[in-house]
């Protein structure tokens, strides 16, 4: 499972990334995490706000910090 | 046949009788959370007299009873009014995503779009480290550049934290004054800027991206309990991020009030004085993260003297042109536009500040 957070670097985004850790600390199973932090790549995903979550390369929220609670069940566990 | 209808309703529903009780119960906890807002909000003002004058027996009407009172009074009363409109607003703007204001401009002629996108810049949820993806996803549809400016002005300068703050302080006549001097700056200022016709200062690679891409991300569907929990993560997050300017921002205010005599700011920023408008825009340019602390300071300035014109046009260069933002729109805009960006807003809250000099 791959899970993109897509943010230029705002302290939001770094939240939700710091969120999406904590979410996925005791998942296991391979889980990769990538910040997108290029504007042309995250575009890409057409959001219009961020930060924003991608799980294996579809958007799930745009334009809020998901919890550590919300992610895992956005997730499935 | 009833049958499948009935599976069909509730696979779309999908809400047994548990789960309707639990939206029920969050709908009713929410209106007790308000009616026990009303009653403290009624009780502030006898509660903070009796601290003043019974608990800490401060002589009334001296500067130390001036300024405890007014700081006493004003941090619970702001900070529930910021609660209560934050919720609100945050509730309000589950209905407006970017993704509905953006359909909802596209396709439509500049005059009315310009209208209309300074008015949805106000109930979009928008922070300025979204402005990038969001002016890039309007001009990607085909809204044009005047109006995803006017949506772009209307946005950051219209927002509820600062029209909270003017109302608690201010009063109703200078917080709806903002209102509609500030969408009629984005409405007039996003129009103009479609009249330059600036779109070569665009950086070109925008303009590739339209349409590149396949369809929008699925739209969320949410009931009434989950946009009330929307609204609480929004006080939790806006009232978490802004509270100690509010408190730091009425602590110096409060100090004004009691001890800097009447009249004093008169001298240089009273109504006489026409250069401090547009020293008062200059200024507010590079200030920025302290809106919510420089209102209640704004606000003593004001009862000292300092006219309102003045301090309305510092108030707008401060939450408007704001130079983080600026800075993240230079990735997509060439320094021909944002110039104009800023000239154009900035010559808007000038005429702003000259005329409620004139008519006040």
């Amino acid at each position: 499972m791959k899970l993109q957070i897509l943010g230029t670097g705002c302290p939001r985004c770094k939240q939700l990334l710091a969120n999406v850790q904590q979410a996925v600390a005791d998942m296991s199973g391979a889980v990769e995490i990538e910040k997108v932090e290029d504007i042309k790549e995250i575009m890409k995903f057409r959001v219009l706000a961020t930060p924003a979550l991608a799980v294996d390369g579809v958007v799930k929220a745009a334009g809020r910090v998901l919890s550590p609670d919300e992610i895992r069940k956005l997730l499935g566990k | 046949m009833d049958a499948v209808r009935a599976e069909a309703l509730s696979g779309e529903v999908r809400c047994d009788l548990m789960c309707l009780l639990r939206r029920a119960l969050s709908v009713l906890k929410t209106g007790a959370a308000l009616a026990l807002w009303w009653l403290v909000y009624r009780l502030l003002q006898p509660a903070v007299d009796f601290v003043t004058y019974r608990l800490l027996s401060l002589t009334p009407d001296t500067h130390l009873a001036s300024s405890v009172s007014f700081f006493l009074f004003e941090v619970p009363k702001v900070l529930m009014l910021l609660v209560l409109v934050v919720f609100g607003v945050g509730v309000v703007r589950t209905f407006f995503t970017p993704e509905r204001t953006r359909q909802i401009l596209a396709g439509k002629r500049e005059s009315v779009g310009n209208v209309l996108a300074a008015g949805l810049g106000i109930v979009t949820p928008f922070c300025s480290c979204s402005a990038v993806p969001l002016f890039l996803g309007f001009v990607e549809t085909g809204i044009p550049l005047g109006v995803t400016f006017s949506f772009l002005i209307a946005a950051p300068m219209i927002n509820e934290v600062a029209l909270v703050l003017l109302f608690g302080m201010f009063g109703l006549k200078v917080a709806g004054l903002y209102l509609t001097t500030g969408l009629l700056i984005a409405i007039l200022a996003g129009w103009t800027i479609g009249r330059l016709h600036l779109e070569r200062h665009v950086e070109p690679w925008v303009y590739e991206l339209q349409g590149q891409a396949g369809g929008d991300p699925a739209e969320e569907r949410l009931d009434w309990s989950a946009r009330l929990e929307r609204g609480r993560i929004a006080v939790r997050e806006i009232v978490g991020r802004v509270w100690l300017y509010v408190i730091a921002g009425i602590a110096v205010g409060a100090g004004i009030h009691g001890y800097v005599p009447e009249g004093l700011m008169a001298s240089f920023m009273g109504k006489g004085v026409w250069w401090s408008v547009p020293l008062a825009v200059v200024l507010g340019i590079p200030m920025y993260s302290n809106a919510a602390g420089i209102i209640p300071v704004v606000q003593a300035l004001l009862e000292k003297g300092a006219a309102l014109g003045t301090v309305l046009a510092f108030m707008m260069s401060v939450i408007g042109l704001s130079l983080p933002e600026t800075i993240i729109l230079r990735k997509v805009l060439r320094w021909p536009l944002i110039a104009a960006f800023i000239g154009v807003v900035g010559t808007g809250i000038l005429v702003v500040g000259f005329l409620f000099n004139l008519i006040f």
